[in-house]
């Protein structure tokens, strides 16, 4: 992968962030959920700033953020695409409505289209299993999606037609 | 304080406010507040009613009408006709499907006649973002009477004396864990409420934090008091904003009415509450897991003993209950011990919270008394299996569970039972499957959660499992052997075994399960090389029978890519080597011209 240099803002950013929470080994999960709420992701270069704020391994860090799925460190599309694969979406069809977004957007899972406009990934249960199978494009919930209805809701967030009324 | 009359609850748990209930309650306002009933009537925000199928809900109160499939379009309606004329909106009631008859009352309803709530008993009911409405039905009253009347072990044996076993999977006894914490020395003691819901499919403990957040709090505090702890924390899913947002809101207002900090209601009782994030880890639903992960660490389980109630939080005694348990407390303590005994079954007291779902009518969140039978369950409270189909298995305790046939309709729920079957409580997910869902597709489904989720430090847990996952995949194909089945077991019980924690432990009960209960299936699969679900797609391939299509081109212009082609009213064909099974024509034809072969 290539190096990416950080912004000195950028760096400023995350030291402020340590210092928040006392610089604290046992606040990097914290500090990991405020700095990724922040940029977006956590690259190796971001993780390296925090292992030395925090006085810790980089390893230690790179342990803990690939161990839990909330955390990525690869950049998310414009629009991030969820696709439930909690088992009441999964029984009510929620693997074939996946495989049309896979197949729309020729991108696997925990990938993004190569003009940066989507990115695929699934997630385990939002709760809303009476509106299975369920999709979250950003933060706005698509209920009850069929395959059928996947090319409609890739258009809404295609250029030009932003302004597509919502379901 | 304004004098309400009338009260519009709207439902805003996370289900309905994805159909745009926040919309609805907009609406609603400006509504009344065109007919200048701002200050007569009060719409209110609550949490889930649990019959999250027909979404979003309006109740009225108090003449308890409950409206369905609410839309905001809706709101103008419900105030004109229902609040200003006192005319009921009809096509908004609840129409029962058995008879077809509006039903206004929610008290009348299959869905809630045969439930009995205590740990949602303020879901739906108060506002979850207002203190007073909870001390209103009784809240902080539990916590005022054991610091008033109680000595620590009298709460404890209190709640020992009630029965309560742990919502959260175990069904370990929640008064014994207390007292064991309580008898441990330490300068420090903390609380740990495990709302990190892992299971997919169960949502009980988030609608509990969305619907009632003061519950947890007040029973966090009496668990403090009992143990002799000061500092409580609440593990909870950072993928659970509104939840985490209603819980802040409830903190800050109990700090504010001193019902949490220093010498609560005039005791020397001092008790304070943080909130820790999990980053989405189904392991870490295991103690010792999510106290190392609480700790900034990897969420990986450790070895029992030293147990948590010895050595946890930073070293220090921690007793970790689940929400759904904390939530029973209270009641338990307002209502006596033997109220909450008298409910249930002989070793399994009180309710528990399903979230039912699947191929059922009613998907909701429910909760019943332990010792119902799956029938009722899925027949009277869920309102049957979807269109019609036949009832295939239920699904109880997510990935660590397994499924239960119609042979088991009749036997009580309660944790003894279900583990006599093959199952386990878990932490109350209830899905329900129909003929068309393939039994080996749902174990490997489990198992790739299973792969996903585990931590990986156990070798039998982290290769085993992919081993399991490999051969049901190579079932799914068609090109499984007998020798496979036998070895699915032998690895199975390896693996269940030699496994550090309960999630390696409990890994392998969905295909040992579907192995009891549907070895037919498993045959078709490897003797025959066919489905009989019709869901693994390399043993199907879909037909276009000839004499039956009538050339509506219906399948043709649904097609995603292209694979059917004839002539309009001539015979259609499907290209084999494009057609990627999706099933849409299937689903499309109106001649039952398209066959699965």
């Amino acid at each position: 992968m290539t190096k990416i240099k950080l912004a000195e803002k950028t760096i400023e950013l995350i030291k402020s962030v340590c210092t928040q929470f006392g610089n604290k080994e046992s606040e990097l999960i914290n500090v990991l959920h405020q700095i990724q709420s922040k940029l977006g992701y956590l690259p190796a270069e971001v993780q390296e700033v925090i292992a030395a704020e925090l006085n810790m391994s980089v390893a230690k860090v790179y342990g803990v953020v690939t161990f839990y799925s909330f955390f990525t460190m690869l950049p998310q599309g414009e629009h991030p695409i969820s696709i439930c694969m909690g088992t009441a979406c999964y029984v009510r069809g929620g693997e074939k409505v996946l495989h049309e977004f896979k197949r729309h957007l020729g991108i696997e899972v925990g990938q993004t289209t190569a003009d940066g406009k989507f990115s695929l990934s699934c997630l385990r249960c939002v709760g809303a299993c009476g509106l299975a199978p369920v999709v979250l494009v950003g933060e706005k919930v698509y209920g009850r999606v069929s395959p059928q209805q996947v090319s409609k809701i890739i258009a809404e967030y295609q250029e030009g037609c932003v302004n597509v009324q919502t379901a | 304080m304004a004098e309400f009359n009338t009260h519009i609850l709207v439902c805003g748990g996370t289900g309905c406010k994805a159909s745009q209930s926040d919309l609805l309650k907009a609406n609603l306002k400006n509504r009344l507040a065109d007919h200048g009933l701002q200050n007569e009537v009060q719409v209110l925000q609550t949490g889930c009613f649990g019959f999250c199928e027909k979404g979003p809900i309006v109740k009225i109160q108090p003449d308890n009408t409950f409206y369905v499939s609410v839309e905001p379009k809706d709101a103008i309606e419900i105030v004109d006709e229902h609040i200003l004329k006192g005319r009921k909106v009809e096509h908004l009631l609840f129409k029962d499907p058995k008879n077809d008859k509006r039903v206004d009352d929610s008290k009348q309803m299959d869905f809630y006649k045969k439930q009995v709530r205590i740990a949602l008993r303020n879901c739906g009911f108060i506002n979850p973002e207002n203190i007073d409405e909870y001390i209103g039905n009784d809240g902080y009253a539990a916590l005022g009477t054991c610091l008033e009347n109680y000595k620590p072990t009298e709460v404890i044996d209190l709640i020992k004396k009630s029965g309560l076993r742990g919502r959260g999977g175990g069904g370990f006894p929640t008064g014994l864990k207390w007292e064991i914490t309580n008898k441990v020395e330490a300068d420090q003691k903390y609380v740990v409420c495990n709302a990190d819901e892992g299971d997919p499919g169960a949502f009980m403990d988030r609608s509990i934090l969305e619907g009632d957040p003061h519950s947890v709090i007040e029973a966090m505090a009496i668990c403090g008091y009992c143990i002799g702890a000061s500092k409580g924390l609440v593990y909870i899913r950072a993928e659970y904003p509104l939840a985490i947002k209603r819980l802040k809101v409830a903190l800050e207002q109990a700090a504010e009415y001193g019902l949490l900090g220093k010498n609560i209601l005039g005791s020397d009782f001092n008790f304070e509450i943080e909130i820790r994030y999990g980053a989405g880890a189904f392991v870490c639903g295991e103690e010792t897991a999510l106290i190392h992960s609480m700790e900034g660490l990897r969420g990986e389980p450790t070895f029992k003993p030293p147990f948590p109630s010895e050595s946890g939080y930073m070293g220090k005694p921690t007793n970790v209950n689940n929400v759904e348990t904390f939530a029973n407390i209270p009641p338990i303590i307002n209502k006596g011990a033997d109220w909450f005994a008298s409910i249930g079954t002989e070793k399994s007291k009180g309710t528990k919270v399903f979230a039912l779902a699947g191929k059922i009518n009613n998907v909701g969140l429910i909760e019943v008394p332990m010792g119902i039978t799956l029938r009722e369950v899925i027949y009277d409270i869920g309102g049957g299996i979807k269109d019609g189909k036949e009832f295939k298995a239920v699904q109880t305790g997510g990935p660590s569970g397994g499924c239960l046939t119609k042979d088991f309709l009749d036997t009580p729920i309660d944790y003894d039972n279900l583990l006599a079957a093959g199952s386990m409580m878990g932490s109350g997910g209830m899905i329900v499957m129909d003929e068309d869902d393939c039994m080996v597709s749902i174990a490997k489904f489990y198992l790739e959660f299973t792969l996903d989720e585990s931590c990986g430090k156990c070798t039998p847990c982290r290769i085993g499992n992919k081993r399991l996952y490999e051969i049901l995949d190579k079932i799914s194909q068609g090109k499984g052997t007998n020798e496979d089945l036998d070895k699915l077991r032998l690895l199975s019980q390896v693996i269940k075994d030699s496994s550090l924690c309960g999630l390696g432990q409990t890994s392998p009960n969905p295909v040992l399960s579907t192995l009891d209960h549907f070895m037919d299936e498993y045959v078709a699969h490897v003797d025959h090389h066919k489905c009989p679900a019709g869901q693994c797609k390399a043993l199907l391939s879909y037909h276009i029978d000839e004499e039956k299509c009538t050339g509506c081109t219906l399948c043709f212009r649904n097609c995603p890519v292209g694979a059917i082609s004839g002539e309009k009213r001539g015979p259609h064909y499907i290209d084999q080597s494009l057609c990627i099974k999706c099933g849409i024509c299937l689903e499309k034809c109106k001649f039952d011209a398209v066959k699965i072969a």
